[in-house]
């Protein structure tokens, strides 16, 4: 079983959020960048118990600049064998998913996981943006997969339900919680992954579809109104004459 | 032309009126598409929140993702569409990616608000903790609506209704089953919303969140640790690396309000925290607090709020 686990920086999520240039980027001033939790804790462990329990190989890739490498060095010490970075400013979704895609097209993966989305732009779009270009078949938000032979068994959050789906690979998954549990990595890990040889490919001529123009933090919340515990009548009348949600 | 693509499974939702009457105020005409089970004569009051016209293609499944595609690609087409919407829900994260490939279209996800005098579009972005300015260079552009960001306007009168055939083909997944659970209210959508963490010591004590739930009306949601350890089931689990929600009402009780969650809920019009603790970081995110055992608060609060419905009827 040949699997790509696509993977992006975030900050740590206890990050300050600030902005500088006018509001125009994200103030990296200070921040810790961790691996996208949901391309770690998911898609890349699920990875690696495919591997433990199928064989193969499990390759992570991601868009991003030499300063990306410590995450790329994360994956590898919790145990991915390769690793792959494009080297490109990740200008949006589209252009992500288009350099992956042109990665992909003649390595003959079984299986492309992705992250549900990431914790910086939330946008869910990467996953689905490859497997159309690879035209391959997109599980998203699957939060169970097993494979038997080259049968992918899944389950996943559809709108007001849970369903089961079977698809062949190759497949693209975006992965969510549930599919597996975060692993720490061992010292022995941690040192081997310091001097692995990580690759580098050049980016491919692409043209972003969207920017973020703007930047905004949302405004501080007036004091909060305290309300005796023995006074619940009063919570009920705030809620219905003053803040009018009930 | 606008074109938006709507889920109408027995009636129309509440998501369905925003993306309509969201498709309305972008100022071009409004064609709607959509594969229900919904009748005609109750699709046709699309036409009061802003559509011209609706499509239908029964035959298509809202189970099978390639081929909603297929049919969202047939009725843009069809339409000479430029922008396309969707509400922000689990069918456009499985659709909506794919169609920005295939029509080369920039997709804003989750947009909290019309596009501003310089054309760019409002979304959350950090889980919550700031807001972003999107703008998209393409020629075509895709929007998903981030649900419970406005509200529903009647702007006009009914419209006709379209009953058609794309001919779009099923898809290479293969469905196994699917478990819908029954009378729930999916926590994306939900107005109100009550919620649960750690302070409430173990499952069993779950009924008084219930039962205040169901007072109400509300979804019920929980912390991370609370999911984690199994009291409750993940799709319940809110936050950062859970569900984003933003319901008119939030009520936490015995959640601390660690950044992590906050993240996930800061979104919502109005926050109630219940905690023993008067130094929990969530009264700095709440508008209203109760310093008080959960145990003692929660059957109170469920009172109260029968009362006050029984003296609304
Ligand atoms: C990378 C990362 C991602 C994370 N993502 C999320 C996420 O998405 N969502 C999330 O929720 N967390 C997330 N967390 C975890 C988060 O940091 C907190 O640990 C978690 O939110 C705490 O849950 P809690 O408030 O239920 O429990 P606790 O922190 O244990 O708080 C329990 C609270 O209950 C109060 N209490 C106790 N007894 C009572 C009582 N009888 N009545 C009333 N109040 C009582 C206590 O005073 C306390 O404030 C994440 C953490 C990390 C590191």
């Amino acid at each position: 079983m040949k699997i790509l686990v696509c993977i992006s920086k975030a900050p740590d999520t206890t990050s300050k959020i600030a902005f500088t240039s006018g509001n125009t980027s994200f103030d990296e001033n200070g921040v810790q960048y961790i691996v996208n939790p949901y391309d770690e804790w998911y898609a890349l462990v699920r990875a690696l118990e495919l591997k433990e329990t199928l064989g193969g190989n499990v390759t992570i890739i991601t868009v991003g600049n030499a300063v990306d490498e410590s995450i790329m060095r994360k994956a590898l010490a919790i145990g991915a064998d390769d690793a792959v970075r494009i080297d490109a400013e990740p200008k949006d979704a589209y252009f992500t998913a288009m350099q992956i895609a042109a990665f992909a097209k003649n390595q003959s993966f079984d299986l492309v996981l992705v992250g549900k989305e990431t914790i910086n732009y939330n946008g869910s779009q990467v996953g689905g943006m490859i497997a159309e270009a690879l035209e391959l078949p997109f599980v998203s938000l699957a939060s169970k997969l097993d494979v038997a032979g080259d049968v992918i068994t899944l389950e996943r959050e559809i709108a007001g339900g849970v369903q089961v789906v079977e698809v062949s690979t190759p497949a693209v998954i975006s992965c969510a919680k549930g599919m597996a549990e975060q692993r720490i990595p061992n010292m022995r890990g941690i040192m081997a992954a310091r001097t692995r040889q990580l690759t580098v490919v050049p980016a491919v001529e692409i043209q972003e579809l969207t920017s973020y123009v703007l930047y905004d933090l949302p405004v501080a919340k007036s004091a909060c109104k305290m309300i005796s515990p023995d006074n619940m009548d009063e919570l009920v009348q705030l809620l219905h004459n003053e803040a009018k949600v009930i | 032309m606008t074109l938006v693509y709507i889920h109408s499974e027995n009636g129309l939702s509440k998501a369905a009126k925003e993306v309509v009457t969201y498709a309305k105020k972008l100022g071009d005409g409004v064609s709607v598409i959509t594969n229900g089970n919904t009748a005609a004569d109750v699709l046709t009051q699309l036409g009061e929140y802003g559509a011209s016209s609706v499509m239908v293609d029964r035959s298509v499944s809202i189970e099978d993702h390639q081929q909603l595609l297929d049919l969202v690609v047939f009725a843009a087409e069809k339409t000479g569409a430029t922008t396309i919407i969707f509400s922000h829900d689990l069918t456009a994260k499985a659709i909506a990616p794919r169609l920005s490939v295939r029509l080369n279209a920039g997709l804003v996800s989750g947009a909290t608000d019309v596009p501003n005098e310089s054309n760019a579009i409002r979304v959350n972005v950090f889980s919550g903790k700031a807001f972003g300015f999107v703008k998209v260079n393409s020629a075509k552009r895709i929007i998903s609506l981030l649900p419970n960001s406005i509200q529903p306007e009647i702007t006009g009168s009914a419209c006709g209704v379209e009953e058609i055939n794309s001919g779009a083909a099923t898809g290479r997944i293969k469905l196994i089953t699917t478990k819908k659970p029954e009378g729930e209210i999916p926590l994306p959508e939900a107005e109100l919303v009550v919620s649960a963490g750690r302070g409430l010591k173990g499952p069993e004590n779950w009924g008084m969140v219930e039962d205040l739930a169901k007072s109400l009306g509300a979804a019920t949601a929980c912390s991370r640790p609370v999911a984690d350890i199994g009291w409750r089931p993940h799709h319940e689990h809110v936050g950062q690396t859970g569900v984003a929600i933003r319901p008119n009402l939030y009520i936490a009780a015995g959640i601390s309000g660690a950044i992590q969650h906050l993240a996930g809920v800061n979104g919502s019009k109005v926050i109630v925290v219940i905690n023993t603790d008067q130094e929990a970081p969530f009264f700095k995110a709440a508008d209203y607090g109760v310093i008080g055992d959960a145990f003692e608060v929660l059957p109170k609060l469920t009172e109260a709020i029968r009362k006050f419905k029984a003296g609304q009827n």
